[in-house]
């Protein structure tokens, strides 16, 4: 055990996590060199696109140090972006020391305090790295002091590198084994392990990433979850190579699989303490929580006659993401579909994209929207996470609405903006740090449905790309909502209905209705498009109607070309959703989020 | 069942218009070549096409053809296809080529309709236009084929140009009326890909009216000629009285056979379509190696039947025949389309009204689902 080192590599987007990951994993030499690909630990199409991590994943690389001595070093990548900070918690909990990555010409950001903040929570080891030092935009001299000031570590330690271009990363590895302590815990112990991922594979079935804190491991052994004392019984243990190593025995101090013929990771709860249904161990492992989805929307075919393709698609989808809830929704506007939550905006972007990618399939996605609740005036609580289930007015008492606390770190420059940006986002009790010359640290305290709604992409056009935003539930507040109603030709669209803050309603409607505007291609005749609160029409724009679209000429010639033409605006005709007489493009119900055309 | 329509394409010009984009050449050194060329790929549909009642040499530009190839052209094709008795023979040609010695020629063979393409009265316009002739031209032609006794004449014109006025645009279709054409197209300008046009457009010059004035300029024309007794019986086409329409294009519009001879030209019959070569080399050169210049075919499904009966019926008065569509159509949409004023129906037909001719680009997509 004293040669194990369990870590984990922790950054802002972009300051270079995977590339230094790969390198890490090539100097190992568990991969020849012309097989590499870059960015190993990323193996989703759209986490190499976006250059994001959303799964976590490990591996365990062999390692012989300076002096000879050979190492298993297990680095667990954690999932870079705020919707995922469970996730990250668990995989941090596996861990015994992290990498902290600053790039060298960006410095600090706020997810890299964020993240600094939860390795310190489990008194992790940290060794600063300065990455990017190739840049020539680099600053290392300037790192260093944020380092030092905003992050409190000793940035004399801080190891200069360029993982892509491989220089420092020796001075890395060997910063691994000598700083970074040995696992703790006994293998005579009850068993003891930490679930910090899970991820699907069809022919074996669930398969459970963990950490083994005390204990030890057979197959054949039966498991038991100790959030729900479900038990199974164990096919296979191992560990991650580029693909998995089967082995005798997982024991204390170790990380690697389990495979117990697990149908879904839904079963699997990430953070829960593994042990064994012979000898359990007394209490659980701390830190396990629920996952609860904050951002809601509802997803429906283009096509009606594909609910069923969905509801297999959302069922295969499911067993790779346990973070995913969904049930069954009807609209009438859009017909049958599915309310599904969501632990932010990101993960309701990559549910999106991967059910259409992967799964091909036509979506519609409705107005994302948070969780809301209503006390009634005979004194009952509801939760509304739908619009559609926005209670009678009459009876409501009163509306409450979850807030945030969001961290905003930005160049001082931008101290203006985003100090206007934040109030118009109705934020409050607004504090401030300096935590080195020139950068602040903005703090607010602010309704999620703000953010929810486009305060990322206005956030980085304001800050020029340079502020850097994480946040974390606080509670809810008393707010006076509505319900805001679309009506396309005097016929209501559920399906674009919201809750909104009521100083917000008219601002919103009038968006919606311009934004359905630019989507909503002309007809034959005029639409009118219309936002109401309650009974009132609080914003109003017209389409008006085809004047003339006919050519002059149709000859023998013309006459196949004509008709493809046609067929191909037929095809596109199918993919819009009528309202009435009206043809809505799926882009249009995704446009009404938007603030601005882009 | 309705007789079929021959159509055969000249593929040259002397020079081209910068908005046209039939298949033609600005140089003539390939026309012995593909007068060759049809004559045996005639030689190949013969027996196995017709009877025809319908002629049109279009192009490009068949006036430019000598009266020994015109008549070579001619008496081939009689001599190869049975022909009516009764078959309207209609040569397109450009005005600076009726000579006194041309006109004469036309009369002698079997042309009993020439259209003649004006395309304006305004020399400012046919210089825009490209064209080669000016507006006295068209004026001596039209007199000398009313002079040797054509009493089907049909005049083409294009207008919606950029910057044209409506008074201007009238008092060509004034001038064109003097002669009394028993035939008259108004073709609205429109930017082809691949045209100098279009590259005009593309770097951003003003190439249309824009969409209200086009329409403005549409419904001024249809009234115009509507006030002088014509016929609007399709979208661009205009007939002095019914027995004026031109049998030949309306072979086209309503799934009536028709074979194309020459290079582009398409041809359909049973439900098949198929167009050949492009190229005037390569289609002269496939027909001399004795095979077939078809470049390609298509086999029509039910459904495409249907959207081309519906699309091309809709852009004529006649509309289209109920009994005409198989399966499925979206009549519940018919209904809404009659209310808004773009159709009328009634128990076997379904016909536009000017407002449907308006937007007949669009009404298959309601019906055609």
């Amino acid at each position: 055990m004293k040669n194990i080192r369990n870590f984990s590599i922790i950054a802002h987007i972009d300051h270079g996590k995977s590339t230094l990951a790969d390198r890490l994993i090539q100097k190992s030499g568990l991969v020849e060199e012309r097989k590499f690909r870059d960015q190993i630990l990323d193996n989703m199409d759209i986490e190499r696109e976006r250059g994001i991590t959303i799964k976590s994943q490990a591996i365990t690389l062999p390692y012989v140090n300076a002096e000879g001595e050979v190492f298993e070093l297990n680095l667990i990548d954690t999932p870079g972006h705020v919707d995922f900070s469970y996730e990250v918690s668990r995989a941090l909990a596996s861990c015994e020391g992290v990498l902290l990555l600053v790039d060298a010409s960006q410095g600090v950001q706020a997810q890299t305090v964020a993240n600094l903040y939860a390795a310190m929570e489990h008194d992790l080891e940290i060794i600063p790295i300065i990455n990017k030092i190739d840049l020539p935009s680099a600053d290392i001299e300037k790192v260093k002091e944020e380092i030092e000031v905003d992050l409190g570590l000793d940035s004399d330690l801080a190891i200069l590198c360029s993982a892509k271009e491989g220089t420092g990363v020796e001075e890395v590895l060997e910063a691994v084994t000598e700083l970074i302590p040995p696992p703790k815990g006994s293998r005579d112990d009850p068993l003891k392990a930490l679930i910090f991922d899970a991820h699907y594979d069809s022919f074996r079935g669930t398969i459970i990433s963990c950490r083994v804190f005390s204990g030890k491991l057979n197959p054949g052994e039966t498991i038991r979850f100790m959030s729900n004392v479900a038990t199974y019984k164990v096919e296979e243990v191992g560990i991650f190579r580029l693909v998995r190593e089967p082995k005798k025995v997982l024991s204390a101090g170790e990380v690697g699989y389990i495979i117990s013929g697990i149908k879904t990771v839904s079963d699997v709860r990430i953070g829960d303490t593994v042990t064994l249904e012979t000898r359990p161990a007394p209490e659980p492992l701390p830190g396990f929580k629920e996952v609860k989805p904050v951002v809601f929307s509802s997803i429906y075919p283009i096509s009606s006659d594909d609910y069923q393709s969905l509801s297999e698609a959302l069922e295969k989808y499911k067993l790779n993401d346990a973070a995913l809830v969904y049930q069954k929704d009807s609209s009438v506007a859009l017909g049958v579909g599915f309310r599904c939550g969501f632990l932010g905006l990101l993960h309701l972007e990559i549910v999106q994209e991967r059910l259409e990618r992967e799964f091909g399939q036509s979506l519609i996605m409705t107005v994302p929207t948070v969780r809301y609740q209503f006390i009634l005036t005979g004194g009952e609580k509801i939760w509304v996470n739908n619009p559609m289930d926005y209670p009678d007015p009459t009876t409501i008492d009163k509306g409450l609405e979850p807030f945030i606390r969001a961290s905003i770190m930005i160049p001082e420059r931008y101290m203006g903006v985003v100090m206007d940006l934040c109030l118009d986002r109705r934020g409050v009790n607004s504090r401030f740090n300096y935590p080195s010359p020139g950068r602040i640290e903005v703090q607010f305290d602010m309704p999620l449905a703000e953010v929810v709604y486009d305060f990322y992409d206005k956030l980085k056009t304001v800050t020029q790309g340079y502020g850097s935003f994480d946040y974390n539930l606080l509670d809810y507040r008393e707010s006076d909502l509505v319900k805001m109603d679309i009506l396309v030709n005097a016929e209501r669209v559920d399906a674009l209905s919201q809750i909104v803050f009521r100083e917000r309603g008219r601002g919103r409607a009038l968006q919606a209705c311009e934004r359905l505007r630019e989507e909503i291609p002309r007809h034959m005749f005029k639409i009118a498009i219309q936002g109401a609160v309650g009974g009132n029409i609080i914003a109003r724009k017209t389409i008006s109607p085809f004047r003339k679209d006919v050519t002059a000429k149709c000859y023998g010639g013309d006459i196949t070309r004509k008709r493809k033409l046609l067929e191909k605006q037929k095809k596109g005709k199918k993919r819009m959703k009528m309202i009435g007489s009206v043809s809505i493009p799926q882009s249009a119900f995704v446009a009404v989020l938007k603030s601005e055309t882009r | 069942m309705e007789k079929a329509g021959l159509y055969l394409h000249v593929p040259f010009c002397r020079s081209k218009c910068p908005y046209c984009d039939f298949y033609s050449l600005a140089n003539g050194s390939f026309i012995e070549d593909w007068l060759d060329a049809i004559l045996s790929e005639m030689v190949h549909y013969r027996e196995r096409f017709g009877p025809f009642d319908t002629i049109y040499l279009g192009g490009g530009t068949p006036s430019l053809l000598s009266e020994s190839q015109l008549g070579a052209l001619m008496d081939a094709l009689f001599h190869h296809f049975h022909m009516d008795p009764q078959s309207e023979i209609t040569i397109e040609t450009n005005p600076g080529d009726l000579t006194a010695q041309m006109v004469k020629t036309l009369k002698k063979m079997a042309f009993n309709r020439v259209n003649v393409g004006v395309q304006s009265f305004n020399g400012g316009e046919l210089a825009f236009l490209g064209r080669r002739h000016g507006p006295g031209d068209a004026v001596e032609a039209l007199s000398r084929l009313r002079t040797a006794g054509f009493d089907n004449l049909g005049v083409d014109f294009i207008y919606g140009l950029p910057g044209q006025k409506m008074v201007g645009w009238l008092e060509t279709l004034e001038r064109a009326l003097s002669f009394g054409p028993e035939h008259v197209s108004c073709y609205q300008l429109t930017i082809e890909k691949g045209t100098p046009f279009w590259r005009l457009k593309e770097k951003g010059n003003p190439m249309s009216l824009g969409e209200k004035k086009e329409r403005e300029f549409f419904e001024g024309t249809s009234d115009f000629l509507r006030n002088w007794g014509y016929v609007h019986y399709e979208i661009s086409s205009f007939a002095r009285s019914p027995l004026y329409v031109c049998t030949h294009n309306e072979k086209y519009w309503h799934h009536v056979p028709y074979l194309g001879l020459g290079p582009s030209a398409h041809s359909f019959l049973d439900g098949r379509r198929w167009w050949n070569i492009r190229s005037v080399r390569n289609y002269c050169r496939v027909l001399k190696s004795g095979g077939a210049p078809v470049a390609g075919q298509e086999t029509l499904s039910r459904e495409q039947m249907n959207l081309e009966s519906v699309a091309l019926g809709l852009r004529t008065l006649k509309g289209f025949d109920r009994a005409e569509i198989h399966g499925s159509l979206a009549w519940k949409n018919l209904g809404d389309l009659e209310e808004m004023g773009f159709l009328r129906c009634d128990e076997t037909r379904v016909v536009p009204t000017r407002e449907g001719f308006l937007l007949a680009e669009h009404l298959p997509l309601y019906l055609c689902e």
